[in-house]
């Protein structure tokens, strides 16, 4: 099973498919996103995030800045101001 | 009856304005495209905000609601943000929006509210000075960049909320054109500030979410990024609202000036053959004269 992660800008839905996990760097601290985790929101701070698309394969990392994270029941959702690249 | 240099003249101006409007109007419909495309790719993010909105607001409700989401207290002073555009040649567009910040403005004061402008966009400016000219609080420019962007709603959503924390204003309505289609924009005021709490439908279900910080945390950082997307919003409506009713006027124009030009046209003809006509008459008597 996969995790479902979106990355949506104001400008654009960046990213929406199914991945093994996220790491999302929030305020207090990175956390990791699997598929199942428990419903869960978080502010995120300046920084990466890393998007594994198979277990111990190499992230792909996105920078992103300002915004927040959201974990429900349909994955994870990656609110953010700017992304790079 | 003019004469036929002047006719030929005429005809000529009318073709020149034709060729003018129709390249707008072509001009304006692949902008149009471009902008349709912009407005709906933003609308993801607003949906996904405004339903975290609704789940937190209603969590976070009486004294420890930050000002944002509570307001200041009272409903005197009103800020009216008016979006328009930046250029002309959009036909009725500019007008109706005024029209409607000032039916709003008028509205308010006669409730016996103290009301103040606040600008968007280069052509609001002239006909809201000449009612309420020492009314007006600011002039935004969008006129220096090409396509006015979250950038900029960001510079005026942080420029409002920090009028807002200095109590400049206790309420503040957005009035912007809201597409509907090339032949409709619907000019409307929504309340900005304080932020109307969303209904919610119960989202997420009975599921307890954790939050991280604390949910007064994530919601005093998610009210100025909402109010950041209402106006992104409405800068993109806006875009898309100016280029439909450009590419309408303009079609408008173009088959006028087409009228015109058959019109002018037929004129021309007619006084040709009146002066051919004129001409072998006066050679024919000549001729009988001898």
């Amino acid at each position: 099973m996969a995790l479902h992660f979106e990355l949506v800008t104001p400008a654009k839905l960046v990213r929406s498919e199914d991945v093994h996990m996220v790491v999302v760097p929030g305020t207090e601290g990175e956390f990791g996103v699997l598929e199942g985790h428990a419903p869960f929101m978080s502010t995120i701070r300046d920084g990466e995030v890393q998007v594994y698309k198979t277990e111990g394969g190499a992230p792909e990392t996105i920078e992103v800045r300002g915004g927040f994270a959201e974990v429900g029941e349909n994955g994870l959702t990656v609110l953010a101001e700017h992304v790079e690249g | 009856m003019a004469s036929l240099k002047e006719l030929k003249g005429r005809i000529n101006s009318v073709k020149s304005t034709q060729k003018i409007t129709k390249a707008k109007q072509m001009v304006a419909a692949a902008k149009l495209r471009r902008a349709q495309a912009a407005a709906e790719a933003a609308r993801p993010y607003a949906e996904r905000l405004s339903g975290v909105m609704a789940s937190l607001a209603g969590k976070v409700s009486g004294d420890s609601a930050p000002k944002l989401l509570a307001g200041t207290g009272s409903d005197k002073r009103h800020l009216l943000v008016v979006v328009n555009t930046d250029k002309g040649l959009c036909g009725g567009l500019n007008a109706n929006i005024v029209k409607a910040a000032k039916a709003k403005a008028r509205e308010l004061i006669a409730d016996g509210k103290d009301v103040t402008f606040y600008l968007v966009g280069k052509k609001g400016r002239a006909p809201i000075k000449r009612d309420y000219a020492d009314k007006i609080e600011k002039h935004f420019d969008t006129s220096n960049v090409r396509n006015p962007g979250f950038e900029e709603a960001e510079a005026i959503a942080d420029d409002l909320i920090e009028r807002f924390e200095k109590g400049e204003f206790d309420v503040a309505h957005l009035v912007y054109p809201i597409f509907k289609s090339a032949l409709a924009q619907d000019p409307t005021a929504d309340q900005l500030i304080p932020v109307p709490s969303p209904e919610s439908e119960g989202t997420g279900g009975d599921a307890v979410v954790e939050y991280e910080p604390g949910e007064e945390e994530i919601l005093e950082e998610l009210l100025p990024r909402y109010v950041k997307t209402q106006l992104f919003g409405a800068l993109l409506e806006r875009e898309a609202s100016e280029q439909g009713a450009s590419m309408t006027a303009m079609d408008n124009a173009t088959r006028n000036a087409g009228d015109l030009i058959n019109k002018l046209t037929i004129q021309y003809n007619r006084s040709r053959q009146a002066a051919i006509t004129t001409e072998l008459i006066e050679i024919i008597a000549g001729a009988e004269a001898l």
